[in-house]
């Protein structure tokens, strides 16, 4: 058992075995936000509504602005972690655990959000007892429980074989790992099922995560309201959401590398990828963004210029202005320049996207309540304070989530590393080789 | 089977509010208080909406009462998660109070805003109690509740009729809000019996709806505002 601490990746079983006074400091504190999140749904629960800052014209806030938020950011993981093994990027190796991880933890955060901004939530049963097909709330949930399903599955499968290595070579939680790991040896039977069915996996997923962010954009756009009904809103929104998760999943990756000594594993080369991909969002942001605006703009429908006059001049300007200045202006400048694409400023890059990306749902959720097609008196909605409590809640969950995951299963897969070490190398060589037409000599000097 | 509908003119409109109350009374709706009303909580299910147009001193004022319009393709009720409004038997848009799950998905997809929501656990004082009106539930806390042109009336008026062994006339179903208004500006009938005077007035041309455009098929015709 001992020799594990001369295994040359013991960086990554170190997070498992050992435990410093921090850890305990930060859980604590965690704890007791999310505590106090929950003092306050059970006064909401007991009260009713009321205790929001929600009224007659605008009454969605923060928890569906929460919800949306939430679930774009689980786009990160699985989405992206199922693309990369598709396509072979051999980069993915130690950034796809956590992607999957994001996924499962923050999709069942999100989940929960509809409820928490349910005026009974002892008749949640309702849904399924009454459920109408044709709302599309029940399409969310059809799509949200199915993408809980496939995500999880697909993190449980590639962990497998992770776990059998911490069955058969640690002490501690050895019970949870024997029930885990499900008897995995390593044979190449095992392998080849385990293979194909993260292949048949990664391929479902993808529809499927497609389908969970457009489906929650059609809550907006099936309505008739100015500034929801959109046809562009599905496609918006799934860029919005892969936006948002890929942000997220750097933050994570960045405080996590900083925090378990992951130098070694994350390289430069990883987040100068990644923000490849986040810049490409970003314009592809725009872009929608963009066209959203200036159809409204261009055909001067007066109700849809109202909104977008509030947007961009009313109450919600400095929001917008924030929108466009953080997920657009300052990650397109500080990408390019290759100065400034250092990993501390993808790290700052990547929060300011998320609060950008946050600014987004609000500006999409509020000021198409607040502007109502009859000329009525509108009270403007400021979130209370058990609105506040409940979204820090939410991310304290995340946090804590991903923490106690640290510390029950390696964040960077190691089992796929290791295959990277020995058969990823041949095999990006071997295709390469078939692909590049003046290596066929070596190619040649090879087989003989 | 009527198509029940109803005709507001709004030349004789004053803006006095006594539907508003006839309504509140009719209805058991409860009384949220001071605070609440300025966070714009109010529940009225008729409500009167205030247009001002031109500038000091030329203002003209049209006071315009809102109850639910009874859309003959109501958009509150395809996205509707769990049956909790549904069009009913007699053509009006109803609430299932006992089976809504307070989403408030109908509300924001009212074009009109004429829906409200319990926000906290609806009061009526005490020494109002016995003014209750017993055909009519009593809403709970996180339900969506709305203006439905007063349909326990017409419950009523129909077994009162079968009881009589008669049709139904349509004298027996009027809503309270029209029997309260004092300049008989809300008139209300059957909008496809071509005797009725509802009939004429929803072909004059001074009638609209409000954002006819929707396609929503509005069952409240307004009158317009014209001055003599």
């Amino acid at each position: 058992m001992d020799d594990i601490r001369k295994d040359k990746d013991y960086t990554l079983y170190r997070p498992i075995l050992e435990t410093d006074k921090s850890f305990y400091l930060i859980i604590t504190i965690l704890l007791a936000v999310i505590a106090w999140a929950g003092y306050m749904y059970i006064r909401q629960l007991q009260a009713g509504l009321g205790v929001t800052g929600l009224n007659r014209s605008i009454s969605w806030g923060f928890y569906i602005i929460n919800f949306v938020f939430f679930i774009g950011i689980s786009h990160a993981g699985t989405l992206i972690s199922a693309i990369l093994r598709l396509s072979q990027a051999e980069w993915r190796r130690p950034i796809t655990r956590m992607a999957e991880v994001i996924t499962a933890i923050v999709l069942l955060i999100g989940a929960v959000h509809p409820i928490l901004d349910l005026g009974r939530p002892d008749r949640i049963l309702n849904v399924f007892l009454y459920g109408r097909l044709q709302s599309p709330l029940l399409w969310d949930v059809t799509a949200i429980s199915m993408y809980f399903t496939a995500s999880t599955v697909y993190l449980y499968v590639p962990l497998i074989p992770d776990i059998a290595l911490l069955r058969d070579r640690t002490t501690k939680f050895k019970w949870l790992y024997n029930f885990c790991s499900w008897g995995y040896q390593g044979t190449e039977h095992h392998k080849k099922v385990l293979e194909r069915a993260m292949n048949i996996l990664m391929v479902i997923v993808i529809p499927v995560a497609v389908s969970v962010h457009t489906v929650i954009s059609f809550i907006f756009s099936m309505t008739i309201q100015p500034g929801w009904h959109s046809t562009i809103f599905g496609p918006y929104f799934v860029v919005g959401a892969i936006f948002s998760g890929t942000a997220t999943l750097l933050v994570m990756m960045i405080a996590f590398r900083k925090m378990y000594h992951f130098e070694n594993y994350l390289k430069e080369i990883h987040f100068q990828y990644l923000s490849l991909l986040l810049m490409i969002f970003s314009i592809f942001w725009a872009y929608f963004t963009f066209s959203e605006f200036i159809t409204g703009i261009y055909g001067n429908e007066p109700m849809e210029m109202n909104i977008i006059r509030y947007k961009f001049f009313g109450d919600y300007a400095p929001f917008f202005w924030a929108m466009v200045l953080l997920n657009f202006v300052i990650p397109v400048i500080v990408l390019s320049f290759k100065k400034l694409k250092t990993i501390t400023g993808i790290f700052w890059v990547s929060c300011g996207v998320i609060i950008g990306m946050w600014l987004e749902r609000l500006i999409i959720v509020v000021p198409s309540l607040s502007n109502p097609r009859l000329p009525y008196e509108v009270i403007p909605y400021i979130p209370s304070l058990t609105e506040w409590a409940l979204f820090l809640g939410g991310i304290s969950v995340f946090c804590l989530g991903f923490l106690l995951f640290s510390k029950l299963f390696p964040l960077i897969s190691i089992w796929e590393l290791e295959e990277g070490r020995t058969e990823g190398l041949q095999e990006a060589k071997a295709r390469l080789d078939s692909y590049l037409p003046d290596v066929i000599m070596a190619k040649g000097s090879g087989n003989d | 089977m009527p198509k029940w509908g109803m005709v507001i003119d709004l030349n004789k409109c004053t803006g006095c509010g006594s539907c508003v109350n006839a309504c509140r009374m009719e209805n058991n709706i409860p009384v949220v208080g001071a605070e609440p009303a300025q966070e714009g909580r109010t529940m009225d299910w008729m409500q009167i909406i205030t247009e001002y147009d031109g500038e000091y001193p030329n203002v003209r004022i049209t006071h315009i009462p809102r109850p639910c319009f009874q859309c003959g393709d109501p958009p509150c009720v395809k996205v509707c998660p769990v049956h909790a409004t549904f069009v009913n038997e007699d053509g009006l848009v109803g609430q299932v109070y006992y089976r809504c799950i307070g989403c408030r998905y109908c509300m924001n997809a009212c074009p009109y805003t004429a829906k409200c929501f319990n926000y906290f656990k609806p009061e009526i004082p005490d020494e109002y109690e016995v003014l209750l009106n017993p055909d009519v539930t009593r809403r709970m806390n996180g339900v969506v509740e709305k203006c439905s042109f007063c349909h326990h009336r017409l419950a009523l008026a129909k077994d009162t009729a079968r009881y009589e062994e008669r049709e139904l006339d349509e004298t027996d179903y009027q809503t309270a809000c029209l029997e309260s208004c004092p300049t008989k500006a809300i008139t209300f009938g059957d909008l496809e019996n071509s005797e009725h005077e509802v009939n004429h007035l929803m072909h004059s041309n001074r009638a609209f709806r409000l954002e006819e455009g929707l396609g929503t098929e509005p069952k409240v015709y307004y009158l317009k505002r014209e001055d003599k």
